[in-house]
Parts: structure tokens; C-alpha cells; sequence
């Protein structure tokens, strides 16, 4: 088999470049399959600091679009529904310097708000309906609509489409069953050592 | 046993494909401006550098001489360190996402890394055996990382330093290569 491939070199010379890319080709192929990335972790990691509001206050359809298109060189700072507190997770994770929030896409308000609609006002034109991202508003066309106060974000998405203008934002009242101690402020030394491995110098 | 710890120290210190061969002196310039960067690269070159001379090594003694063929050597030796360079790839992005985001273009940018097809092509040339092959791709590796770490050590205290305005940036980077080289070059007389 040799004796013959060395009386024709350039036949030899083609055979083994053949063969040689064959099995390299091969063996990529199989190392794509095995090695394959299950979607781009730094996605998960981003989406996971999102608040998962699904508000679109940033331009995109939600917060896990928004995440994907972070990890593409988007600004990180067009998100109110997290405020300061997300951009600086983001900027932590990206290791990269915290920006403050883009006025732009909204205010972040320190008051948590929940839609409401004026049922005697509302002509049940579905259109806040198909705005809402959390499905949080009830109805049908011709029907009346009301919003499912727990399910609300108060992302403000339902009341620009409402032809009544019906809808308001009102904040929602703290009640002695809502009320909850207010979480450590970022920054300070309870914060910083609140899980173990903190505490011990590492870095998550 | 000797003769391997000659290999391996010459081409860690006295042969160094970096400051004395002056082999791969694009990622040397490129990669050294942050030491976790280098240290990245480093080890991804390290891996490339080392699985590369074990794969050209055999490539070299199975398929080109017995068909004789060593006019092929330079093209064969290319193919086969792109496919080990996207193998890495794939592994580190797999491994580790996060590597794999700091070392971005650069990781692809290994194939160009003329220190790889350098040593593929002294081993061939020096007529080494497998475990020699292996050893001097390895111990070429390990002197590349060195001098990488050391020089982004460097570069990061420069970028402190109170440099005269002409020689800022690449070029006080250029003067410290040549400098490191020197001291280099003092290690010959070692083996």
C-alpha cells in the first residue's frame, strides 16, 4: 500500500491532507456535540438580577431579552423596576463601573404602585389587557376589566393604551399584614457579611 | 532523565520562545496589559502550545515521513493546530464561561501565535522523540507563560510610573521587552 502510494507523491501528498482533514473534521464535530454550551450562562446569571417584571421599561420585550442583549454590550442602566441596586449587581457582575440610572426609561420610584381601573369608566377595549406583561388585568371585550392587585408590577405599561384613560397608578397602602422590615442598605458591613462565605473573603 | 530536566530548563530560560527566540511576540505585547489576562492566556497557550507538538509530533512521524512527504510539514502543522486551538475552544467555553469572556478574541488568536507553529517545526527540525517533543512543547509553554505574567506584572506598575510623554504606552513596553530580554539572554551560559 505504501510502495504504491510513493510511486505517485502527489497522490499521496493529496490522500494524507485528505485524510488528515477527515479526521479532524471528525473529531471537531464530535467535540461540538459533546461540548456543546447550553445557551450562554452569562445570560442566566444576568436574567437571575433582573426583578422579573417583565415591564419593558427598557425597550425590550422582557427581562430576559434585555439580559440576552446586556451580554451583547447593551448599557446596563435602563432598568427603574431595580433601580440602583440592579445596576449595581450588573455592573459587580460584569465587573465593569456602575452607571446611574437612565432617566430615559423611567423614574425609579421608592413608592411601590399598583394599577387600578375606574370600572365605571372602563369601555372594555381589551387594549390594557394585551399591554399587560404580568397578565395581571381581568376581561373580556364589551366586558368590564379589573386588575389582579397581587399579580400587578406596577410597571405603568397598561396606562398609556387605555383610550379612557382609566386606568391610575395608585401605591399601595402598607397594612399590618404587608408590612416587613426594610432589607439592609448595600454597602454596609451587615450586608457585606450576611452569607458565610463572605464573611470568609470569598467571592461568590 | 537528565537529558529531559536539560530540555525542559533550556526551554523555559535559555531558549525562551519569547525573549530569545522572539517567537509569539504578538499575544507577549497584546495580552500583557492586566495579569489575569495573562495568566488566562498563559495557561490557554499552555494547553495549545503542549497538545500542539504531541499532535504535529505524530502527524509528522506516522503520516508525512513514511509517505515522505516532509514538504508538507509547514500546511499539515497549521491544520493541526487550528483544530486543536477551536478543540480548546469549545472546552473552555464549555468549562469555563468566564475565561472564555476574558480571553475572547484572543483565544481564536492563538492559532496565529507563531511560537506554536515555532516549536512544531524545531521539533521536527532538532529530529526530537515523543517524549522530547512533548517535554520541549510543554517546557516552551511554561517559559512563555513566565515571561507573560512577569512582563503584565510590569506593565502594570508602569502604567503608574511616571514615564516620560514620548514613551508612554507600547513604547516603554517595548524598551522593558528588550530590557527582560537582556537579562534573558544572560541565562546561555546555563546549560
Amino acid at each position: 500500500m505504501i510502495d504504491l502510494l510513493l510511486q505517485y507523491p502527489i497522490t499521496s501528498a493529496l490522500l494524507a491532507l485528505v485524510a488528515l482533514s477527515l479526521t479532524f473534521g471528525a473529531l471537531l464535530g464530535f467535540a461540538a456535540v459533546k461540548f456543546k454550551v447550553e445557551g450562554d450562562p452569562i445570560v442566566d446569571q444576568l436574567d437571575a438580577l433582573l426583578p422579573q417584571t417583565q415591564c419593558g421599561q427598557c425597550g425590550h420585550p422582557g427581562c430576559r431579552p434585555y439580559a440576552q442583549s446586556i451580554s451583547e454590550g447593551e448599557e446596563i442602566n435602563k432598568c427603574p423596576p431595580g433601580g440602583q441596586a440592579t445596576i449595581n449587581a450588573i455592573a459587580d457582575l460584569l465587573d465593569v463601573e456602575a452607571p446611574t440610572l437612565d432617566e430615559e426609561h423611567g423614574e425609579e420610584s421608592e413608592l411601590k404602585t399598583v394599577a387600578y381601573i375606574r370600572e365605571d369608566e372602563c369601555i372594555g377595549c381589551t387594549k390594557c389587557i394585551q399591554a399587560c406583561p404580568m397578565d395581571a388585568i381581568l376581561g373580556a371585550a364589551k366586558q368590564m376589566h379589573t386588575v389582579i392587585a397581587i399579580e400587578c408590577t406596577g410597571c405603568d405599561l397598561c396606562v398609556e393604551p387605555c383610550p379612557v384613560d382609566c386606568i391610575d397608578m395608585l401605591p399601595v397602602e402598607e397594612t399590618l399584614q404587608t408590612w416587613k422590615w426594610s432589607p439592609p442598605a448595600a454597602g454596609t458591613a451587615q450586608m457585606n457579611n450576611i452569607i458565610a462565605t463572605d464573611a470568609a473573603g470569598e467571592v461568590a | 532523565m537528565t537529558d529531559f530536566l536539560v530540555i525542559l530548563i533550556s526551554a523555559i530560560l535559555v531558549n525562551n520562545i519569547v525573549l530569545v527566540q522572539f517567537l509569539g511576540l504578538c499575544p507577549f505585547m497584546g495580552v500583557s496589559n492586566k495579569l489575569d489576562t495573562a495568566i488566562g492566556m498563559g495557561g490557554a497557550t499552555t494547553f495549545v502550545l503542549t497538545l500542539a507538538a504531541i499532535s504535529s509530533y505524530l502527524v509528522n512521524t506516522y503520516i508525512l515521513l513514511p509517505l515522505d512527504l516532509e514538504y508538507l510539514k509547514t500546511i499539515s502543522f497549521i491544520l493541526v493546530i487550528a483544530v486543536v486551538v477551536q478543540f480548546t475552544k469549545m472546552f473552555i467555553e464549555k468549562t469555563s464561561p468566564l475565561l472564555y469572556r476574558v480571553l475572547g478574541v484572543f483565544l481564536p488568536l492563538i492559532t496565529t501565535n507563531c511560537a506554536v507553529l515555532g516549536i512544531a517545526l524545531q521539533n521536527t527540525a532538532k529530529a526530537h522523540s515523543f517524549a522530547e517533543s512533548s517535554l520541549y512543547g510543554f517546557g516552551a509553554a511554561l517559559g512563555f507563560s513566565l515571561v507573560l505574567v512577569l512582563f503584565s506584572a510590569m506593565r502594570e506598575r508602569l502604567a503608574f510610573a511616571d514615564v516620560p510623554e514620548p514613551f508612554k504606552g507600547a513604547a516603554i513596553g517595548m524598551i522593558t521587552a528588550g530590557l527582560m530580554s537582556l537579562a534573558f539572554m544572560g541565562f546561555s551560559g546555563l546549560v
